[in-house]
C-alpha cells in the first residue's frame, strides 16, 4: 500500500481492569505492518500500562506488557507520556518499562492536531 | 465523503452501538458513503444472531444487517476479539463478515474520516 | 479537529483531560457526556470558560432523552445526527475520548 498516513493510538486506560489497553497494542502492531506512520500517547491512566514490573501469575491473566518492548522491532518509537498524568501517579520515567518522551498537555494537545487518524480504545 | 466506523462496545449495555448506528444512518442519508464499520473488542457481539430482544425494544442486530443489505455497508467483525467471544460464522448474523484487524487500518488509511464510538 | 467526549463530568475526567490536552476547535457532546452542557451543574463554570478556546456542541436527541432539553447552558450549539456527521465531516480528524 503506497499512502502513508499519521496514526495516532490514544491510550487512557490502564492495563488488566478492562482489556482495551491489549486489544490496542494489537492494533498498533497490525497497523505497523501496513507501514503507517504510527504514534502512541499515554494519557491519564494509560501510563499504567507502560509500568515495569507487572506480575500476572497471581490473576491468570498473560502480562501483555512485554509486547510494548517488542514495539521498536516495528518501527514504532514515537511513545509520548503526559508529564501532568504521570506526576499525577507517582510516576517517574524510571518506572516506565520502555523509553518514552515526555510531554506537556500542550504539546500532546499539538501532537494531536498533526494526525490523519486518531485512534481510542 | 468517505466514513468509516468503529465501534467497540456491545449492543444493549453500551449506547455506543445505538450511537454509531444511527450516525451511520445520517451520514447516508445526507449523501456520504460508509465505507465499512468495524466492530472490535465486546462490539463483536453485535454481530451475533443469537439476539434476541424483548418485541418492544429496538432489535440492534437486525437494524445493522438491514443497513448492510439496503446500503451495501461493509460490516466486519474482528476476528481475534469475535473468537475470543465466542462470535463464530456459525452465528453470525446476515451482511457481517468475519476478518482481521487489517481491516480496521484499511479502513482508516482509504477513509476521509474515521469515528469510534465505545465506552 | 473534533473531540467527541461521551462520559459524564460529574463521573469521569474525561472531558476536563479533553479541555487540558486539546489545542482548540469544536468540542461534540454525546450520550452521558451531554451532562456537561446542562445549567447549574458544578461543572458549569469550567465549561463557560471552555467555550472561550472551544466551539461546544452538544447532540439533542441525547440530551432530550435526559429529559435536560430546556436546560441547555446558553452559548452551547445544538445538533442533530446530521449535524454530528457534518462536524465530523468538516474537520480533518476526530478524536473520540474514550
Amino acid at each position: 500500500m503506497s499512502d502513508v498516513k499519521k496514526f495516532m493510538f490514544v491510550n487512557r486506560k490502564a492495563p488488566y481492569g478492562t482489556i482495551y489497553a491489549l486489544e490496542s497494542l494489537e492494533v498498533v502492531l497490525i497497523t505497523a505492518a501496513f507501514d503507517q506512520d504510527v504514534s502512541l500517547m499515554f494519557l491519564d491512566d494509560g501510563v499504567y500500562q507502560l509500568k515495569k514490573g507487572q506480575q500476572t501469575k497471581g490473576i491468570e491473566t498473560k502480562n501483555f506488557s512485554p509486547a510494548y518492548r517488542a514495539l521498536e522491532d516495528y518501527d514504532v518509537e514515537k511513545l509520548y507520556v503526559d508529564k501532568e498524568s504521570m506526576d499525577a501517579r507517582g510516576l517517574t520515567e524510571e518506572d516506565f518499562l520502555v523509553g518514552v518522551t515526555v510531554l506537556s498537555r500542550a504539546e500532546m494537545g499539538a501532537l494531536m492536531d498533526e494526525q490523519d487518524v486518531v485512534l481510542s480504545f | 465523503m468517505k466514513f468509516g466506523i468503529v465501534v467497540n462496545e456491545g449492543p444493549y449495555q453500551h449506547q455506543a452501538s445505538d450511537s454509531a448506528y444511527l450516525f451511520t444512518k445520517a451520514a447516508i442519508e445526507n449523501g456520504h458513503e460508509v465505507w465499512r464499520v468495524f466492530f472490535y473488542h465486546d462490539g463483536v457481539n453485535n454481530a451475533s444472531k443469537l439476539t434476541e430482544p424483548p418485541q418492544d425494544d429496538r432489535h440492534i442486530v437486525n437494524r445493522w444487517s438491514k443497513l448492510a443489505e439496503e446500503h451495501k455497508v461493509d460490516l466486519v467483525v474482528c476476528v481475534a476479539a469475535a473468537l475470543r467471544r465466542g462470535i463464530k460464522d456459525e452465528n453470525l448474523a446476515q451482511g457481517f463478515r468475519i476478518s482481521g484487524l487489517g481491516q480496521l487500518v484499511e479502513a482508516g488509511i482509504k477513509c476521509d474520516r474515521l469515528v469510534t464510538f465505545g465506552d | 479537529m473534533l473531540h467527541i467526549v461521551n462520559k459524564s463530568p460529574l463521573t469521569s475526567n474525561t472531558l476536563e483531560s479533553c479541555l487540558n490536552t486539546a489545542m482548540g476547535g469544536d468540542i461534540l457532546l454525546i450520550e452521558d457526556g451531554v451532562y456537561a452542557v446542562t445549567r447549574g451543574t458544578a461543572v458549569e463554570a469550567k465549561l463557560r470558560a471552555a467555550m472561550g478556546k472551544f466551539r461546544v456542541h452538544v447532540l439533542m436527541p441525547d440530551l432530550d432523552a435526559r429529559g435536560l432539553g430546556d436546560r441547555l447552558v446558553e452559548g452551547v450549539l445544538p445538533v442533530d445526527y446530521a449535524g454530528f456527521v457534518e462536524l465530523a465531516a468538516s474537520n480533518k480528524t476526530c478524536q473520540s475520548w474514550l
